[in-house]
């Protein structure tokens, strides 16, 4: 079945997804964590009335501005690319993507563009604790946006609170609670948020650096530190924090990404957690996947247990355990998921048929199934695997993973340090002195967005072959168009996006360069 | 000129002022984001993204039909 069907439009759709979304989170996590560092900076602005924050807060302001701006919109081209390449996948997710996408919209609208206005407009026409308040309300509308954006996605990786309807091949919601409150978007919209704190921080620190290289705006530059360095710090810390929490989420509900993630092949009770590793070829292979050695290992023991099970000789299963199965452990193979998903699938033609033929009966009888708890928990949650001729298909890039996780995390904890020697710098009174950490400082921007689009990267190409879990695959979810018009879309966004890309850095770079207005 | 016209007229003030005396990189960067609306709801979205369910098919019946058919067919 998957052999048949046209990889190459798979391929190029994925693809143009992926750089639609890769530029589009260039400009995202800037403008969540900017619009907080604002608000504490105006904050003590018109706590203390010296001017000098007022300045700051504009100078920043002038940065978010531009961000916002031209990364305005650009969000929305994802929602046409699901239209017109995902339109499988648009149906089928019936209104529970479109509900939070709506409430975003309704959001963004409303409380951003509002008070973004009063942000740029108002300052000496509005009272200083009415600016005040806009800034405040454009940060927390901002993270707000992108919790709805994330109740979406996660529920594409859990889903959950709703009930498939034969009739209109459609998924409905039947618990909006349940979308929102999914652990999985919990999880994610705190690691999501705070990992846009941290790189906001990091640009502030980044770009106050270079003002003290150049030995301008100096005063500034310390200030900006100070403030960026204790929220990027806070934030780094809450960054790990619901990073662990993530991984205990995502070993229950995804756990084929988790055992990717960790290049995990045989289960393990006390299994260690992987620091660094280089991953080599064992000649071994699931099916026509690789098999993954590992040379250079450092791993903390019994660690990968106790975060996945909370006990230190809790068993983490590995990809064979989760390809093949592991009756002692309870685990179903992918085999027979597929034959279950089989089975649902038959059901569904049935109702088809029974549809076309006009016999009421049976589609009555047919549609209760998809409403019988037995058949939706044992049949129905397997539907995807239907669509797989060989259970190693489930299996997803495991080197991608693997290194792309590691390289995250290794800069998450790189940041901390960074956060944590500025602040330091800074009580000492010596950031000037050590112009190797301003060095380095500037040098972290565009690792901090590194680090952020590997974040991505790990959730989205981790969840592989799926777009929504266990439900459909991707193959299935893509749109039977030409792919020479994916193609030709591709290279559209990818040459309009970098001319925003370079528009952003360019205007940017001389805003920075002409610093705050006097 | 009633409370609310009054109002109105303020924000219309607020929003007239900050346009007008916006300074070099608002007015760049509103320029791009024109060109950018412009690009993409008028170019991309009527020549390159139409919704394929919605321009295919007329009605949610006939959509859910065609979905149905892909989900059970040989895909």
């Amino acid at each position: 079945m998957i052999e048949n069907f046209d990889l190459s439009l798979v391929n190029w759709s994925r693809a143009q997804f992926a750089l639609t979304a890769i530029y589009h989170w260039l400009f995202v996590p800037l403008t969540l964590g900017l619009s907080f560092i604002l608000a504490f900076m105006e904050t003590l602005y018109v706590r203390t009335g010296d001017e000098m924050w007022k300045k700051i807060t504009k100078f920043w302001m002038t940065l978010f501005g531009i961000n916002f701006a031209i990364g305005v919109a650009t969000g929305i081209i994802l929602e046409f690319e699901f239209g017109t390449n995902w339109s499988n996948y648009s149906w089928f997710v019936g209104d529970i993507f479109g509900a939070p996408l709506a409430v975003e919209g309704i959001l963004a609208f409303f409380l951003e563009t509002t008070f973004v206005a009063v942000m740029f407009f108002g300052w000496n026409k509005v009272g200083k604790k009415f600016h005040l308040a806009s800034t405040w309300l454009v940060a927390i509308g901002a993270s707000l946006s992108a919790l709805w954006i994330l109740v979406a996605n996660a529920w594409m990786e859990n889903p959950v609170g709703m009930a498939f309807n034969p009739d209109t091949a459609r998924n409905e919601m039947n618990s909006f609670r349940e979308v929102v409150f999914n652990p999985v978007a919990v999880d994610k919209f705190l690691h999501t948020v705070t990992s846009g704190f941290v790189l906001a921080s990091v640009f502030v620190v980044g770009i106050s650096a270079w003002f003290l290289i150049r030995k301008r705006e100096q005063e500034l530059a310390r200030r900006s530190i100070l403030i960026a360095g204790i929220f990027g710090l806070v934030s780094g810390l809450a960054v790990a924090l619901t990073g662990d929490s993530s991984a205990r989420t995502l070993a229950q509900v995804q756990p084929v990404k988790f055992a990717a993630m960790e290049a995990l092949y045989e289960g393990k009770s006390d299994a260690g957690l992987t620091v660094i590793g280089a991953l080599t070829d064992s000649g071994e292979k699931i099916g026509e996947k690789k098999v993954h050695g590992m040379k250079l290992k450092i791993e903390i023991p019994g660690l990968l247990s106790i975060m996945t099970t909370g006990k230190g000789d809790g068993y983490v299963p590995g990809l064979k355990d989760l390809v093949n199965g592991n009756p002692e452990r309870g685990i179903l193979s992918v085999s027979e998921m597929m034959e279950r998903g089989g089975h649902a699938r038959q059901v569904l033609i049935d109702y088809k048929m029974a549809k076309e033929l006009g016999d009421t009966d049976s589609m009555a009888m047919l549609a209760a199934r998809f409403e019988d708890k037995d058949f939706v928990e044992n049949y129905f949650r397997y539907f995807g695997y239907s669509y797989f001729d060989h259970p190693w298909q489930v299996i997803p890039s495991v080197p991608v993973t693997f290194y792309a996780f590691r390289v995250m995390v290794g800069l998450g904890f790189f940041f901390i340090l960074l956060f944590v020697l500025a602040i330091w710098f800074h009580r000492r009174k010596t950031l000037e002195k050590n112009t190797w950490f301003l060095w380095i400082a500037l040098f972290s921007i565009p690792l901090a967005y590194l680090a952020s689009e590997l974040g991505w990267i790990v959730t989205e190409m981790g969840r592989q072959p799926w777009i929504i879990q266990n439900l459909m695959p991707v193959h299935v979810a893509v749109t039977n168009i030409s792919a020479g018009a994916v193609r030709t879309t591709f290279w559209l966004f990818a040459v309009l996006f970098t001319a925003l890309l370079i528009a952003e850095i360019s205007i940017m770079v001389r805003q920075i360069k002409i610093g705050p207005k006097q | 000129m009633g409370s609310a016209a009054k109002t109105v007229n303020r924000i219309f003030r607020f929003y007239y002022d900050g346009f007008r005396t916006m300074s070099w990189w608002g007015k760049k960067v509103w320029i791009i984001i024109l060109v950018k609306l412009f690009i993409i709801f008028l170019i991309l979205r009527i020549f390159f993204f139409p919704d394929f369910l919605k321009v295919n098919f007329s009605n949610d019946r006939e959509r859910s039909d065609y979905v149905l058919e892909q989900l059970t067919g040989n895909n």
